[in-house]
């Protein structure tokens, strides 16, 4: 089974959890007067279930066809790519949003972008090092002195 | 209509909104010419700052320029680099980059800028004619016509995905307006599908949505498989054209001009619809030796998609401002930018609030005049951001998206989301599942939801369809829009199979 219709079936799987969740357990606690509602707040995630799951059905089932794309990447040969400086770089991202208010932007947003670099094979410290800090500097300076949004520059424990 | 135009023309030209638009203008090139970073992403990070402004007419006006800039730097990119820097763009890199290759690259590059000038300021006379009128109409609509309305644009996006496209655009946007039901519904503010975590009580951010579909995606395909970002040389010179060219590709300009806006109005078909088709058909008409140069670097191959693109850009603001409906992705992020300035788009808008209306229009003619003046002397030095390493450009590209997503939100799970939305999207571009139909359906799933509610109470269930003729016209465009690709798909099948029996 080709990739869009695992795709197709994961959606269909969603649907379904989906329109369970509006058909079996939204209007059990619906207070008396809002049933009397002609609408229900879950009308049209029940309408939505339904047309989901029929229009995955169509791709799953392949009434559709469409011709065969050239596409610009290929994923059955997605290991022959920089797959993992892809996966790599998706994990800093994580921890960045994981670090970003316990160790202040200052310092997470430095790290992020020294190793952002360095997991794409970059090696000089010295160019590195200064761009990652007056780029966090200067964002940080914009964000919270020139838009007013308040973002902890330092880490908590020295009254960031 | 005059008295609007001096409305708008005192409010564009005070001197805040001069500087907003020429600052719009000058962020967006910059950053639409790098490769990751569409008009949809630069205006969703640029959202916080215009937001922070107050002033809705300068936000739009700011946001109406970045749009501009990032159209005009992405064809930047696309001619010198053969790397569009967007979608909308793609197809002025099929001549543009040939130029480039011969030495051309200062004329391409004019070329583009008095094609885009030209397309976005005719675009923005038409929006001056059409879009009083048809608000007019509007202002007869009803929360059951909106309803229908909505559909219908939802389906013409569908319809517009191209063969063996129309279900799987379709259902991402019925994801998109899934999506948008999570959080505190329409009705009795009732939280729904929330999971019991109190993050998702709000809904999904929708600028985190608009990162995750869009750049984050394109940052990660850049990733996997570099593309050389190097020119051929950084020298740009010979930015004249002659008499004989501007007289070719004259027609091409007011040909492409009126094709591209009325393209871009269609929800849906947004200016990468409008440039391709706008080079196909300047192909098509273009006399058979002509026919032969285009793709090796023919001005009128460059000329039609840059006109076309950039019309349709102004064209999508036709249902924005007099429907409250947005028809493309960046549309979407416009209307929720202005939501958030408290200002409801729609037919009430020119009653309303007339001096926002007006200081758009005329601001798009100052900002189109910008770029010309501006952008032309300076390309020789807004190229060099394309020097910028690769290894440095990307941790930036990721660090903005993730920066977009939590500057909106300034909540540290939204972060959590992009990356996992970003993931999904990755997943489903491998497979040419259209993006935008997603953060279409969610931009537009609360209001359609509104409105079906409001109908659905008026006329006490959904008698609405049948008893309105407006109401359940518009339903059958939108049933016809979407079972028409798969009709003329399978008779034109049919009609292959016989040819090939009688052989």
């Amino acid at each position: 089974m080709a990739l869009d219709r695992w795709i197709a079936l994961v959606l269909l799987g969603v649907c379904l959890t989906y329109g369970y969740a509006a058909w079996f357990t939204m209007d059990a606690s619906l207070a008396p007067f809002m049933k009397r509602n002609p609408i229900w707040p879950s009308t049209f995630p029940k309408v939505l279930s339904v047309l989901g799951i029929l229009t995955t059905l169509v791709i799953l089932l392949g009434f559709e066809k469409g011709e065969a794309k050239e596409a610009d990447i290929d994923y059955h040969r997605l290991t022959e790519y920089h797959l993992g400086q892809a996966l790599l770089l998706l994990g800093l991202m994580v921890v960045y949003a994981l670090c970003l208010r316990p160790m202040g932007f200052l310092i997470s947003t430095s790290a992020f972008l020294i190793l952002g670099s360095y997991i794409l094979g970059e090696r000089k410290w010295h160019i590195m090092l200064p761009v990652a800090l007056i780029a966090a500097f200067s964002i940080w300076f914009l964000v919270q002195e020139v838009l007013g949004i308040y973002m902890r520059p330092l880490p908590g424990f020295i009254g960031g | 209509m005059l008295e609007g135009l001096l409305i708008g023309l005192t409010t564009a030209m005070s001197l805040q909104n001069l500087l907003m638009v020429i600052a719009g203008c000058l962020i967006g090139t910059f950053i639409g010419m790098l490769p990751g970073l569409g008009p949809m992403s630069i205006i969703a990070i640029m959202i916080p700052v215009a937001i922070s402004m107050g002033d809705p007419s300068a936000a739009l006006i700011l946001l109406a320029g970045v749009y501009y800039g990032a159209i005009f730097g992405g064809s930047t990119s696309s001619i010198l680099l053969n790397a569009p820097g967007v979608a909308g763009t793609v197809a002025s890199s099929f001549d543009g980059y040939p130029m480039a290759r011969q030495g051309q690259a200062g004329k391409a590059l004019t070329i583009a800028a008095i094609a885009s000038f030209a397309g976005g300021t005719i675009g923005a006379l038409l929006l001056m004619i059409f879009a009083p009128a048809l608000s007019s109409v509007a202002l007869l609509f009803h929360s059951a016509e909106y309803f229908a309305l909505m559909v219908v644009g939802l389906s013409a996006i569908a319809a517009f995905a191209g063969t063996g496209q129309v279900a799987k655009a379709m259902i991402m946007a019925i994801l998109g307006l899934i999506m948008a039901t999570v959080g505190e519904g329409a009705l009795f503010n009732l939280p729904r599908f929330t999971m019991g975590i109190m993050d998702l009580q709000s809904g999904f951010g929708f600028i985190t949505l608009a990162m995750a579909m869009f750049a984050l995606p394109e940052a990660l395909f850049l990733v996997l498989k570099p593309k050389d970002l190097q020119g051929d040389d950084g020298e740009i010179k010979d930015l004249r054209i002659t008499g004989s060219e501007a007289k070719a590709i004259a027609p091409v300009i007011g040909r492409q001009s009126l094709q591209g806006f009325f393209i871009g109005v269609l929800p849906g078909a947004g200016a990468t619809i409008a440039s391709f088709l706008g080079y196909a058909v300047e192909r098509n008409i273009a006399p058979k030796h002509e026919q032969d140069e285009f793709g090796k670097g023919s001005i009128k191959g460059l000329a039609a998609p840059e006109t076309a693109n950039n019309a349709a850009c102004t064209g999508s603001f036709v249902p924005l401002l007099t429907l409250g409906i947005p028809g493309s992705g960046t549309t979407a992020i416009l209307l929720g930018a202005l939501i958030a300035l408290n200002v409801t788009p729609g037919p009430r808008l020119m009653i309303d609030e007339p001096q926002i209306f007006w200081a758009v229009i005329m601001s798009m003619f100052i900002g189109n005049l910008v770029l010309l003046i501006l952008n032309l002397p300076l390309i020789p030095y807004i190229a060099r951001i394309l020097a910028v390493p690769r290894n440095y450009l990307i941790p930036f590209i990721l660090f903005f998206t993730l920066m977009g997503a939590y500057i909106g939100q300034n909540n540290a799970t939204e972060l959590l989301l992009l990356v996992g939305f970003g993931i999904c999207a990755t997943a489903l571009k491998f497979e040419d599942y259209p993006l935008a139909p997603l953060l279409i359906g969610f931009i537009l799933g609360g209001m359609m939801e509104d409105n079906f509610a409001r109908s659905m109470q008026l006329y006490d269930g959904v008698a609405f369809i049948w008893e309105r003729p407006m109401t359940l016209a518009l339903l059958v465009i939108a049933a016809i829009l979407v079972l028409l690709p798969s009709y003329r798909a399978r008779r034109a099948k049919a009609r292959a199979e016989g040819v090939a029996e009688g052989d």
